[in-house]
């Protein structure tokens, strides 16, 4: 579906030296699948994201969305494809969770075009599918964290429901909220079959959450390929610098990553 | 079993909403247009006014209403609305509902540049329009210019922090060197500037309001293509050039539309405080925080709004009329207080 060859990116920093936050990087998404992206703090995974997303540019080598180039696609045509969860999101103005998620209409609108009842329909099949139909009237403003997010994700699916790109989804979220939003995440997988890229520092979301993962260290990919065989003790020394222990949780069904110390 | 769901919920969408919106604060903004004017010294009555069996010339009531009334009452209107179409873009474009015409220093610009008209005696017209709105409007724009010039030197499009606190530096940099001019004037124009500061709305001609037209309604058009992208950038840049919207580009079309509408409606009636800051939070209550309600609504409220402040302006001390900013400043501080202590 989504495939990512040879990309490099720099920031441009003013000087002549430009620091290359991605290097050469290559991996495949298939359709169906959530992938993770994991890699310390600065490895270059939010460029990575944005890139996807196609607010930033390659500087070389491209991203190809089922067989087009993500850079020729119009920001309007690519929105409507690939949707994108930040962290956090914070609201200026009051807005109603319905409102927040009929803003994820806003690329399927021509610029003077109000919505009609389907985008209704779509906004409320999004509330529903994320469990948030009874929250629909309610002040975004007002929510807990957990359910903050999973409207932004129902925005999300009313905006793209083919591609979520998902920066670091629970880190701003306690335990419970995490593995609310992680469930989530996971049916809408299983159910509506939904792709998905979640960066995260999370390497135990990671796991449960995620068939493949990609492993980013500044800016180079380290490894890439199914969790179990990726996500190994040597791969995590090389990306974090720490001992740790893993090991598969048999009750919760994937495995676990315990840090032990500093190698 | 979703669709069950969904037939039960209400379906109303935001057409609904809006014709609703600008039906209501249509009427509201017609009225006082229609019945400010027939308050002042000399009482009119609005049937006589009307009235098709008397000739114009006879018709004291029509003259009073068209010819010394009505101007003001309708700059009071392109003001009002103008001012509070700039808050609600500098409000969602700053991401801060305490922003207003004011915070980037576009009014302390204009101020500056008609000081510099009245101090200096510069004695021109443009298109019809004499020196001090004409200098005031320049100067709106000088005061964009050095503000977006900070924020779009930092990096490729502009930065919303150093807008912030580029134009509260600038609008306390053209503060001094507003005091700096009128430290040069001399008794007459002192008199002028402190009058002119104080915001009024003496007009009592069609033309002057013909020629702000130009500016403000270049700014409507602007205006008309922000109302959903206002509502996305206000969540966060990020979130909605991911929903394909060309921030940088709107970010300079709400600028330029916002700085317009101001620089055009100090020009007409100097700095008039707070209708800016108070209309877009009192439409807000009502209409909810969607800008394709919250844009129209307050255009049509802020014309109303300042046609009310500018009708106790005419009339609370008559025979005097005090300058219309004393009243909405009088008015805005505690309404703006009231807003901001019920929400905490």
């Amino acid at each position: 579906m989504l495939k990512a060859s040879d990309v490099s990116f720099s920031y441009e920093s003013g000087r002549r030296t430009a620091r290359r936050v991605i290097d050469r990087v290559s991996f495949d998404v298939d359709r169906g699948t959530i992938v993770g992206l994991l890699g310390p703090n600065g490895s270059g995974k939010t460029t990575l994201v944005r890139i996807l997303a196609g607010m930033l540019h390659p500087e070389s080598g491209q991203v190809v969305l089922d067989g087009a180039s993500v850079i020729e696609m119009s920001r309007r045509d690519l929105a409507r494809r690939v949707a994108l969860v930040p962290q956090e999101t914070h609201t200026t103005f009051d807005f109603s969770v319905i409102d927040m998620v009929l803003m994820g209409r806003y690329p399927h609108l021509g610029p003077f075009e109000l919505e009609r009842p389907a985008d209704l329909d779509i906004a409320r099949e999004a509330l529903d599918a994320t469990g948030t139909a009874d929250l629909e009237s309610r002040s975004f403003r007002t929510l807990s964290g957990g359910e903050k997010q999973r409207v932004v994700i129902a925005a999300a699916l009313a905006q793209a429901s083919d591609l979520l790109l998902l920066d670091e989804p629970t880190t701003a979220l306690d335990v419970g909220y995490q593995f609310e939003v992680a469930m989530l995440l996971k049916r809408l997988n299983a159910e509506h079959g939904t792709t998905m890229i979640v960066s995260t520092h999370d390497l135990n979301l990671a796991a449960s959450l995620c068939e493949r993962v990609v492993l980013l260290k500044s800016g180079s990919l380290i490894a890439q390929g199914p969790t179990a065989e990726t996500l190994t003790a040597e791969n995590i020394r090389l990306l974090y610098n720490v001992e740790a222990d893993v090991q598969f949780h048999a009750r919760a069904g994937h495995l676990t990553v315990v840090p032990l110390g500093r190698p | 079993m979703t669709h069950a769901v969904a037939a039960h919920r209400p379906r109303v969408t935001v057409r609904v909403r809006l014709a609703w919106t600008i039906a209501v604060f249509g009427t509201i903004a017609f009225l006082a247009c229609l019945l400010a004017p027939l308050a002042g010294s000399t009482p009119i009555h609005l049937s006589t006014v009307f009235d098709r069996s008397l000739p114009y010339a006879d018709n004291i009531d029509a003259q009073i209403f068209w010819v010394a009334r009505l101007p003001r009452v309708l700059a009071a209107a392109l003001v009002g609305s103008s001012l509070a179409l700039a808050g609600v873009v500098f409000q969602a474009l700053l991401r801060n509902p305490l922003a207003s015409p004011d915070t980037l220093g576009v009014s302390a610009g204009a101020s500056l540049g008609a000081m510099i008209a009245i101090t200096f005696n510069l004695d021109f017209s443009l298109f019809g329009v004499t020196a001090v709105p004409v200098a005031s409007f320049i100067g709106s724009f000088g005061a964009l210019g050095i503000v977006y010039g900070l924020s779009a030197a930092r990096r490729r499009g502009t930065s919303t922090i150093v807008l912030l606190l580029g134009g509260v530096t600038v609008q306390a940099l053209l503060s001094a060197v507003i005091a700096f001019v009128q430290y040069l004037a001399d008794f007459t124009q002192t008199f002028r500037n402190v009058r002119w500061l104080m915001g009024s709305l003496d007009v009592a001609s069609y033309p002057p309001l013909l020629a702000a037209l130009i500016p403000m309604g270049t700014s409507w058009i602007g205006f008309a293509t922000l109302p959903r992208v206002l509502d996305l950038i206000s969540i966060g840049h990020e979130s909605a050039a991911a929903r394909g919207v060309d921030v940088d580009r709107f970010e300079r079309v709400a600028l330029v539309s916002a700085s317009l509408a101001t620089g055009a409606a100090v020009a007409l009636a100097g700095p008039v405080s707070f209708v800016g800051l108070i209309v877009p939070h009192l439409v807000r209550l009502i209409v909810g925080a969607d800008h394709r309600l919250v844009l129209p609504a307050s255009a049509l409220f802020g014309a109303a709004f300042l046609i009310g402040c500018d009708l106790v302006a005419r009339t609370i001390i008559a025979p005097l009329e005090l300058p219309v900013g004393i009243i909405t400043a009088i008015i805005g501080g505690p309404v703006f207080l009231w807003l901001l202590l019920r929400k905490s």
